[in-house]
């Protein structure tokens, strides 16, 4: 119990005095999950919205898949990559292991599936409402997924905020992949799984509060930008 | 857009799952005029409607229009019988078919703030569609069909369930269209609108149909007892 408090003191104290470490290594997180983030949702928002609209062969079985791979491994992505971009590896040239393009190639891998598979319920419903009309209307294709993704938005926002919440507390593969290099890859989760690891528990809770802290205030930064419970109940 | 007419179904059928909707039809319409499709609930009315329009895919015969199916598709719109309504504002809505065919946002947002006026939803514009009224919301659904100037417009009751002011603002409506050369092609269960709106009559009864004729003379001299005992309301199978 001791140790949760002194957790707490940690944390306000790395807080108020703005300590320089801190500071680094939080806007690192939020450095590479935001990109990560925005990545994964310019390649899974539109497969959301194909799933919906298109027809195809394969349809049941690519979303099946969709839905096993949300609850791949980063462990096991974080292994994969490394193999794939360690020097020995085919994309070794471009010298990516243990940097932070590296992470957030992982992190995309990670939570594009989920982005993609909570899209595609969203605008399934979507679709099923606008199907006529939109036959009717002559759209082509990507008129129709534009419909769904604009009309949809407050519903892809959760998508989106899900991985967020997946990539920011994610450890397992970016730790494999960026190292935990001080001053370089080292981000909260992994610093915090370091801490753990040196015994240093207070610090270790001081920087997880700092992690939840942040992740709280980027959702309510997005409710607010995105003005959700506001306009209308979408 | 005058070359859209002579509308020719031949033996048109549509089947779902084994059973027939609709079908086999033969007609020929040409461009004048309201025509009102009645018929007990289940007789085909809504599939014929869609067949027509394109919409249902046709399992027999043929449909075949007086310019090439492109030309034919774009110049025709659909107005369902439960309004579609765009999660985006009455604005938006009225204004998307405009921006589908490539008008500049600023153009499509005057001709909707015209177009919703017309019909009675000029201080409405601004709102999300979905606080609309049924009547509203049906209203709206017209107004985002005619933005196109469609040479033909299909009406599926459009005032089912609506009440007999709102029917008679949409009546209005769509006479004042009529009137401009739009061809209406509308189904509905009142037969007091039929017999107001009607330029000529199709009687749909198990899918086939039963009886065409002008109006008033439909409404009069009714050819078939079928049609006969529809319009005294007796329950016609």
């Amino acid at each position: 119990m001791s140790d949760l408090w002194e957790g707490i003191r940690q944390a306000l104290w790395l807080l108020v005095t703005l300590d320089a470490d801190l500071v680094e290594i939080t806007l690192r997180s939020l450095r590479v999950t935001l990109t990560a983030l925005v990545i994964a949702c310019a390649i899974a928002l539109p497969i959301g919205a194909l799933l919906s609209v298109r027809r195809f062969r394969a349809r049941r079985f690519t979303i099946a898949l969709l839905n096993a791979l949300m609850g791949l491994p980063p462990v096991v992505v974080g292994l994969i990559v490394y193999v794939l971009l360690s020097r020995s590896g085919p994309f070794g040239v471009f010298g990516l292991i243990f940097t932070p393009t590296a992470m957030i190639i992982a992190q995309v891998i990670i939570i594009v599936p989920l982005i993609a598979s909570i899209a595609h319920q969203a605008l399934r419903e979507l679709w099923s409402d606008y199907h006529d009309l939109l036959i009717s209307l002559n759209t082509t294709q990507r008129q129709r997924m534009a419909a769904l993704l604009w009309d949809g938005r407050r519903a892809l926002l959760t998508a989106a905020l899900a991985g967020f919440g997946r990539a920011i507390g994610e450890v397992g593969a970016i730790m494999i992949v960026g190292g935990n290099i001080d001053h370089h890859t080292r981000v909260l989760t992994t610093a915090i799984a370091l801490e753990t690891g040196k015994g240093d528990f207070a610090m270790a809770l001081g920087l997880g509060f700092v992690l939840i802290l942040m992740a709280i205030a980027v959702n309510l930064a997005i409710h607010i930008i995105g003005r959700t419970e506001q306009e209308g109940r979408w | 857009m005058s070359n859209l007419f002579p509308l020719t179904l031949t033996g048109a059928t549509i089947r779902r799952r084994g059973k027939r909707l609709v079908g086999p039809i033969d007609l020929t319409l040409q461009d004048q005029g309201i025509t009102i499709v009645i018929g007990p609930n289940g007789a085909g009315k809504t599939s014929l409607l869609q067949m027509m329009h394109g919409i249902a895919r046709l399992s027999d015969g043929d449909i075949t229009w007086g310019c090439d199916l492109d030309a034919a598709r774009q110049a025709q719109s659909f107005v369902f019988q439960q309004p579609i309504l765009l999660r985006r504002s009455v604005r938006d809505n009225i204004a998307y078919p405009l921006k589908l065919r490539g008008t500049p946002k600023a153009k499509a947002r005057a001709q909707a703030d015209t177009a919703g006026a017309q019909v009675g939803l000029g201080a409405m514009l601004d709102r999300p569609a979905t606080f609309l009224s049924g009547g509203e919301r049906q209203k709206l659904a017209i107004a985002r069909a005619m933005i196109t100037k469609p040479a033909l417009l299909f009406l599926d009751e459009p005032c089912a369930s609506l009440d007999g002011r709102a029917t008679r603002e949409i009546e209005e409506i769509l006479q004042r269209a009529a009137a401009s050369g739009t061809r209406l092609i509308m189904s509905t269960h009142d037969m007091g609108q039929a017999r107001r709106l009607a330029d000529d009559v199709l009687f749909l009864l198990n899918g086939h149909i039963h009886d065409h004729a002008p109006n008033p003379q439909f409404f009069d001299q009714p050819q078939t007892a079928e049609a006969a005992a529809f319009l005294n309301g007796d329950i016609v199978e």
